[in-house]
C-alpha cells in the first residue's frame, strides 16, 4: 500500500492528530456530540472518564473498521459500524461498572449513548473507510483528543465556578454555615454559582469557547 | 456653554486623531456626545429628519425611570424603618435608600461601560449607548441585598452573553437587563427570593418578615398588605418595580415622547387581566384566587410592562405584532407566576420568552400582509 513508503509521522498524519484539536475540532467547529458535553461536564472526573472512553471507541472502531474497509459491502455498511462501535461501548461500560463503579453510575446513560456519538460514526463513514489503520488510528486519536479537550475546559469551567472543586477537591476554599467558620474565597462572601451547575450553562461555555477560537482564528467563521 | 466646550476640547486633545491617546477614542467620544449635541447632522439622503439621536431617546427613557428610582430609594429606607418599628421620616427614609441604591447604580454602570467601551476599542468603532438604560434597569430590578460584587458578574455576563456576543446595542435577542436578572436569579438563587433579601439588612434582623406578596401567595398564605400600599407602593420587592403610581407616570412620559409604544403596553395588561380571569374563576390556591387586577398591581408587572417589554430592539416591530407580543406576555406572566411558585416573578420569564418569539411574530403579521395584499390584487 502507499503508505507503507510514508514516514509513520510524516506532515500529512501530524495533520490528522493536530487538526481536530483546532482548526477541525469535533466539538467547537464541526458542533458534533453535543448533548454528552452538555451533560456530563458538570464535574471534572465524569468528564475525563467519559473524554477516555469516547477516545477508546474512536480509536478502535476507526481501526477496526478500517482493517476490513474492503470487505465490507457499501450496502449494509452502515450496520456493520454499528455493530462494531456497540460492541466497544458494551465493553467500556462493563470495564466502567467493573472498576469504577460510582462514576459508572454518574455517566449513567451517557456511556451507552457513544453508540449514537455522531464524532464516532462520523469519523467511521468519512474517514475509515477510505484510509489505511494507521492513519485511521491518528484520526482516532486526534478527535478523541479533541473531544476530550473541550469536555475538560468545560467541565473545569463549570466545576471550579459552580461548586468550587476540581475532581472533588475544594480549591477555593471550605464553605461552612456561617462566614466565620469558611474559608478561602468564602470567607470573604463569595458564593457558587448555581447556574454553572445547569446545563443551559454548559452550552453557553461551549458557546464562549467557539466564540473565542473564531476571534484567534479568522478563517474558521463562514462565509455568507 | 462655550466656556465649557472649550474646555472640554482641551481635555480631549490627545484623544484626537494623532494625539497620544488616538486609540481610546471612542471613551472620550462618547462623553463628549452624552454632555454635549454633536455638531455634526446628516447630510445625505436621509429618510428622517429629526434631532432625535439614540442617545436622545435613551435619556427620555432615563428621564422616565426617574420617578420609580427615587420611589424606589423612598422606599428601600421606609421598607428597613417601618420593619424595625422606628420613625419613617422622609428625609431619612430618602437618605438610607440612596446609601443603599447608588453604589448598585454606580457598579452597574462602571462595570457596564468599562465593558463596553473595552468592546469598542477592540473592534475600533464608537460606545453604543443602548447600556445608559439598561444600566439603569439592572439595579432597580434587583434586591436591595443583592451583593455588589454579585451585581458585577450579573452585569458581565449581559453585557458579554445578552449584547456583545451578538453584535453588540441594537443587535441582541434578549433584554440585556433581563438577561442580568435571569443569570443572578439562576446563579445566586438565595440571594435573589426568600423572605430576607427585600428589605435593607433584614438577614442581621431576626423579626424581620420581608417576604415580598407574590412570595407570600406562593406559599399559600394571603396578602396582608392593602391594595392602595401595592398601588403607592409601600410594599417589599425589588427596587424600582414596587410603586405602580411612579411607573404609570414613567409610562405617560415614554408614550408621550412615543419613546415606548402604548400598543404593547395595553397589550400586556389586557393579556394579564385575561389569564387572571381564567385563575380567578378556577381559583384553586392563594395565588389563583387572588383579584385578578390586584395580579397587575404586584411583583414586577407593570415594571415589565412599560420598561423591559417596550425594548425597541427585542420586541415585535410590526404594529399589529406588538400586540400579540404584548397580550402574549401578559398572559404568560400570571400563568408562570401561578403555575410555578418557585418562580413568583413570572414577567421577568415571559418576557424572555416572548423576546425568542419577536422575530416569528413579526414574520407571521408580515407574510399575513403579503397575502392579504395579493388577494387585493388578484380581485382587482
Amino acid at each position: 500500500m502507499a503508505e507503507g513508503k510514508e514516514a509513520l509521522f510524516s506532515k500529512q498524519n501530524k495533520a490528522l492528530l493536530s487538526d481536530p484539536l483546532n482548526d477541525n475540532n469535533p466539538i467547537s467547529v464541526q458542533v458534533l456530540g453535543i448533548c454528552s458535553a452538555l451533560a456530563i461536564t458538570v464535574q471534572l472526573k465524569p468528564a475525563v472518564v467519559m473524554s477516555l472512553a469516547v477516545l477508546f471507541v474512536v480509536i478502535a472502531s476507526n481501526v477496526i473498521v478500517s482493517l476490513i474497509r474492503n470487505l465490507i459491502p457499501g450496502r449494509i455498511r452502515i450496520i456493520v459500524q454499528l455493530l462494531i462501535v456497540a460492541s466497544l461501548v458494551i465493553l467500556v461500560d462493563q470495564v466502567l461498572k467493573a472498576y469504577a463503579y460510582d462514576v459508572s453510575k454518574e455517566l449513567s446513560v451517557f456511556v451507552g449513548l457513544i453508540i449514537t456519538n455522531c464524532i464516532v460514526m462520523g469519523r467511521l463513514e468519512a474517514f475509515a473507510l477510505a484510509n489505511g489503520p494507521w492513519k485511521s488510528f491518528l484520526d482516532g486519536v486526534g478527535n478523541g483528543a479533541g473531544y476530550a479537550l473541550i469536555l475538560v475546559l468545560v467541565a473545569v469551567f463549570r466545576e471550579l465556578l459552580g461548586s468550587g472543586k476540581l475532581f472533588g477537591i475544594e480549591i477555593l476554599g471550605h464553605k461552612a454555615k456561617t462566614l466565620a467558620e469558611s474559608t478561602g474565597l468564602y470567607s470573604l462572601g463569595y458564593e457558587n454559582n448555581g447556574f454553572m451547575l445547569l446545563s443551559p450553562m454548559a452550552l453557553i461555555t461551549v458557546g464562549i469557547i467557539i466564540w473565542v477560537q473564531r476571534s484567534k482564528n479568522r478563517k474558521l467563521i463562514e462565509q455568507h | 456653554m462655550d466656556f465649557l466646550r472649550k474646555k472640554f476640547d482641551e481635555i480631549r486633545k490627545p484623544f484626537n486623531p494623532g494625539g497620544k491617546f488616538e486609540k481610546f477614542a471612542p471613551a472620550i467620544n462618547s462623553i463628549d456626545t452624552l454632555m454635549f449635541v454633536p455638531k455634526h447632522n446628516t447630510h445625505k439622503g436621509a429618510h428622517i429628519r429629526d434631532g432625535v439621536d439614540l442617545k436622545r431617546v435613551m435619556v427620555t427613557v432615563i428621564f422616565a425611570l426617574l420617578p420609580a428610582m427615587f420611589f424606589g430609594m423612598y422606599n428601600l429606607g421606609y421598607q428597613h424603618f417601618s420593619q424595625l418599628g422606628e420613625s419613617t421620616a422622609f428625609l431619612d427614609c430618602m437618605i438610607f435608600g440612596a446609601w443603599k441604591f447608588l453604589p448598585m447604580l454606580l457598579v452597574s454602570y462602571g462595570v457596564g461601560l468599562a465593558i463596553e467601551i473595552g468592546f469598542a476599542i477592540y473592534n475600533k468603532h464608537e460606545v453604543n449607548e443602548g447600556y445608559l438604560v439598561s444600566g439603569m434597569l439592572i439595579p432597580l430590578i434587583m434586591p436591595v441585598d443583592f451583593p455588589l460584587w454579585m451585581l458585577a458578574v450579573s452585569v458581565v455576563f449581559a453585557v458579554f452573553i445578552g449584547k456583545e456576543a451578538f453584535g453588540g446595542t441594537g443587535m441582541n435577542i434578549f433584554n440585556p437587563a433581563l438577561i442580568a436578572r435571569a443569570f443572578a436569579f439562576f446563579s445566586y438563587a438565595p440571594q435573589m427570593s426568600g423572605d430576607k433579601v427585600w428589605v435593607a439588612d433584614a438577614s442581621t434582623i431576626d423579626a424581620v418578615s420581608g417576604e415580598t406578596i407574590l412570595g407570600q401567595l406562593a406559599a399559600g398564605a394571603h396578602s396582608s398588605w392593602s391594595v392602595l400600599d401595592m398601588f403607592l407602593g409601600y410594599v417589599p420587592g425589588s427596587v424600582g418595580e414596587t410603586s405602580v403610581l411612579a411607573i404609570l407616570i414613567g409610562a405617560a412620559i415614554l408614550i408621550a415622547t412615543g419613546v415606548g409604544s402604548w400598543k404593547i403596553m395595553t397589550g400586556v395588561v389586557i393579556g394579564g387581566a385575561a389569564m387572571g380571569l381564567i385563575f380567578n374563576a378556577l381559583g384553586l390556591n392563594a395565588l389563583m384566587e387572588f383579584p385578578w387586577w390586584q395580579h397587575l398591581l404586584v411583583g414586577g408587572f407593570a415594571f415589565g410592562a412599560v420598561f423591559m417589554a417596550t425594548d425597541p430592539v427585542s420586541g415585535a416591530q410590526t404594529e399589529k405584532g406588538k400586540w400579540i407580543y404584548g397580550i402574549l406576555i401578559g398572559f404568560f406572566a400570571i400563568m408562570i407566576r401561578v403555575f410555578n411558585g418557585a418562580y413568583p416573578e413570572g414577567m421577568m420569564m415571559a418576557i424572555l420568552l416572548m423576546n425568542v418569539f419577536a422575530p416569528t411574530v413579526d414574520h407571521y403579521v408580515i407574510a399575513g400582509n403579503i397575502k392579504k395584499r395579493k388577494k387585493r390584487l388578484k380581485a382587482a
